[in-house]
């Protein structure tokens, strides 16, 4: 076997040679091994501990929807003048992360980018559990949640129907639309995977249960070629997907003429910061998945390195959004734009409120939180040996990007609402109770379903990490024996 | 699972490696086989050309499936809020392309979706469960790293003994008279 590959490996004075996306020739059945043990063996202690936990924390949803629909959407902290804070905020911060999902199944599968295979299934399941958190929000932020299938063109007895010209609308069409087309692509690339936890199984209800689920699938070479087909045009349409939905996002707030939403600039920063967020907390669960594990060789430290260049292209990216939209507030004139992004967000007790002789803006810590968080300390990932220590790299994505990603949402929508044109009606937003527990629990429910899928799922995509093997070219010649 | 026999289904033969199946496929292919099939744990590139199967149906599907999805989004806005119940906002037009684009885009490409899953399933004849190549105690290790070809007896070429010794001349090994 170790012949296999030694064609492929770095070869002696020559460093324009890509190095293996699979390190130390593993085999194909090694794969297999490897990535089916983690569901067949025996369930580690840890994931006992760890899915309990975020399954109590995850309960917290349900009892909190349930106390709010009893009550009434008050029980969050809104009060004029701001009738969106967390709840919109979360749902912007959830559907975000799920981004980067779409964009390693869909936009490095279109690219030829080879070593998302090892990669894109954990990342498509975040995606899904991450839109699973976010939906949550605008669904129950509408009151009355029996009232919610208004949103959907059904005839009803009030015989009216959808305001189709209500960027709101638009928000649901493409929500679910995303929803559903994530979860037939990550489907789709789960049969053939299920189909070999189907040949390994022991028990008869195993074989069952995931002998469905892989719906007979044998791997025929007639079936690769529709499977084939079907999986690029599903990437084909997921990559303007992942960007209309990011897009559609920030039409809720850039079609509005509240300062400081009314902003062309947003669709384009808004699927940038989705995908600097989205890869930030992918790095965050295959960090500690890959060494809990053993998945090393095949999620290298390459991969790890890719992605946090990603980070670091998408953070600079987010860094110039901000700081562009900034200058257009000055640049435009207009005095409100400008009052808004000077006194609601930058004016920081220190230096800013001094510099332009004004109060102090009463949401400047989060502001400036957002922009440490997202543009400075992604900025490290320039340093290739930060960017290979997974440690490191593990803490940045937490510290950094995770939280700033929270806080650009929530600086968006609170500082520009809580206080624009009438200084009558100004006011200040603190999160209830409600609102925090609210969100620690989609946070428990997200993790909850992320160890779910790790038992359960195989956590790698087997086959496509088996076709960039070396010897899974049919054109590959190994120098031995061929093996048997 | 019955008493009775079992009716031929084919010959598989079980090969070595990637290579070792493409070129024992295009040799197949050559050789005039018609209901055949190579199986192998992940889609092998070139193999199509080697088995000599054209293009995919599923894009068309897809590209119906879009048409049908657009066509659909302008039926439902159009006649909900022109026709149906037209109702004034800010004193927009009733109907208008550009607020009612991202709706269009949305549904066609939920519509594709669902074409184009639902044509490779047809296409694949998914779900199927069972399928005389399960029989073959070997098979399963077509998920792992096993590379098969099997011919069916229903080809027009195809004799036992002679597909047989074909398969073992282009260095098939475990040659098998597969029964279900």
């Amino acid at each position: 076997m170790s012949d296999a590959t030694a064609s492929f490996g770095p070869a002696k004075g020559n460093i324009m040679e890509r190095k293996p996306l699979v390190t130390n020739a593993r085999s194909m059945s090694w794969i297999t091994q490897r990535v089916a043990g983690i569901i067949e063996g025996k369930t580690p202690f840890w994931w006992w501990v760890c899915t309990l936990v975020t399954g109590a924390i995850a309960v917290l949803v349900p009892l909190q929807l349930t106390y709010l629909v009893a009550s009434g959407v008050g029980v969050w902290g809104l009060n004029n003048p701001v009738y969106w804070a967390w709840d919109i905020t979360n749902f912007v911060f959830w559907i975000g992360i799920g981004h980067a999902g779409t964009l390693i199944s869909a936009i490095l599968f279109l690219t030829r980018q080879k070593w998302r295979t090892s990669i894109n299934r954990a990342a498509e399941a975040m995606t899904i559990f991450a839109v699973i958190c976010a939906g949550i929000f605008p669904a129950f932020h509408v009151g009355r949640f029996w009232m919610a299938w208004f949103l959907a063109p059904i005839p009803n007895a009030n015989a009216i129907w959808q305001n189709f010209k209500s960027p709101l609308l638009w928000d649901v069409f493409a929500v679910s639309t995303y929803f559903t087309v994530s979860l037939i692509f990550w489907y789709i690339g789960l049969i053939p995977d299920l189909a070999t936890i189907r040949d390994r199984a022991k028990h008869a209800w195993r074989k069952w249960i995931y002998g469905v689920l892989a719906m007979g699938w044998r791997g025929s070479n007639r079936q690769w070629r529709n499977y084939e087909k079907a999986y690029l045009i599903l990437a084909g349409i997921s990559t303007p997907l992942v960007l209309s939905v990011h897009s559609v996002v920030s039409f809720d707030f850039a079609t509005s003429i509240v300062p400081g939403w009314h902003t062309t600039i947003f669709p384009p920063y808004f699927v940038a910061g989705a995908i600097f967020g989205g890869f930030a907390m992918v790095l965050s669960l295959m960090i500690p998945a890959r060494a809990i594990f053993g998945l090393q060789d095949m999620i290298t430290v390459k991969h790890i390195d890719n992605m946090a260049k990603i980070t670091l292209m998408t953070g600079t990216i987010v860094g110039y959004a901000y700081t562009m939209e900034f200058f257009i507030a000055w640049y435009s004139g207009n005095p409100n734009e400008g009052w808004v992004f000077q006194f609601n967000r930058l004016a920081d007790p220190y230096i800013f409120s001094n510099l332009f002789n004004s109060g102090v803006a009463p949401y400047w810590w989060a502001y400036w939180l957002m922009f440490i968080c997202n543009v400075f300390i992604p900025q490290l990932f320039w340093f290739k040996k930060i960017r290979t220590n997974m440690i490191a790299v593990w803490i940045i994505c937490m510290v950094g990007p995770n939280v700033g990603m929270w806080f650009e949402r929530f600086v968006i929508i609170v500082t520009s609402v809580h206080r624009d044109f009438l200084p009558g009606s100004w006011g200040y937003f603190s999160p209830s109770i409600n609102d925090k527990l609210l969100f620690l629990g989609t946070i428990g429910l997200f993790c909850f379903l992320f160890l779910l899928f790790l038992r359960f799922l195989p956590a790698i995509t087997m086959f496509e990490v088996k076709a960039v093997l070396p010897e899974a070219d049919p054109h590959h010649h190994p120098e031995g024996e061929a093996k048997h | 699972m019955s008493t009775e026999s079992k009716e031929l289904f084919g010959t598989g033969a079980q090969f070595g490696s990637a290579r070792e199946l493409y070129e024992a496929a295009q040799k197949v292919r050559d050789a005039g086989y018609k209901r055949w099939d190579v199986h192998s744990p992940y889609p092998i590139h070139g193999m199509d050309d080697a088995m000599g199967l054209g293009r995919s149906k599923v894009s068309f599907f897809s590209l119906c499936g879009g048409i049908l999805g657009s066509l659909a989004a302008f039926v439902l806005v159009y006649y909900t809020s022109a026709i149906e119940y037209p109702l004034v906002v800010q004193g927009k037009p009733f109907f208008a392309f550009e607020p009612t684009f991202p709706v269009f885009f949305e549904l066609t490409i939920l519509f594709t979706a669902f074409f184009t899953v639902g044509s490779m399933f047809a296409l694949n004849l998914m779900p199927r469960f069972n399928h005389p190549v399960f029989e073959w105690d070997r098979f399963e290790q077509v998920t792992d790293d096993g590379f098969f070809i099997v011919i069916e007896a229903g080809d027009p070429l195809y004799h036992e003994t002679a597909t047989a010794e074909f398969l073992e001349k282009l260095g098939g090994a475990h040659i098998t008279r597969i029964e279900g």
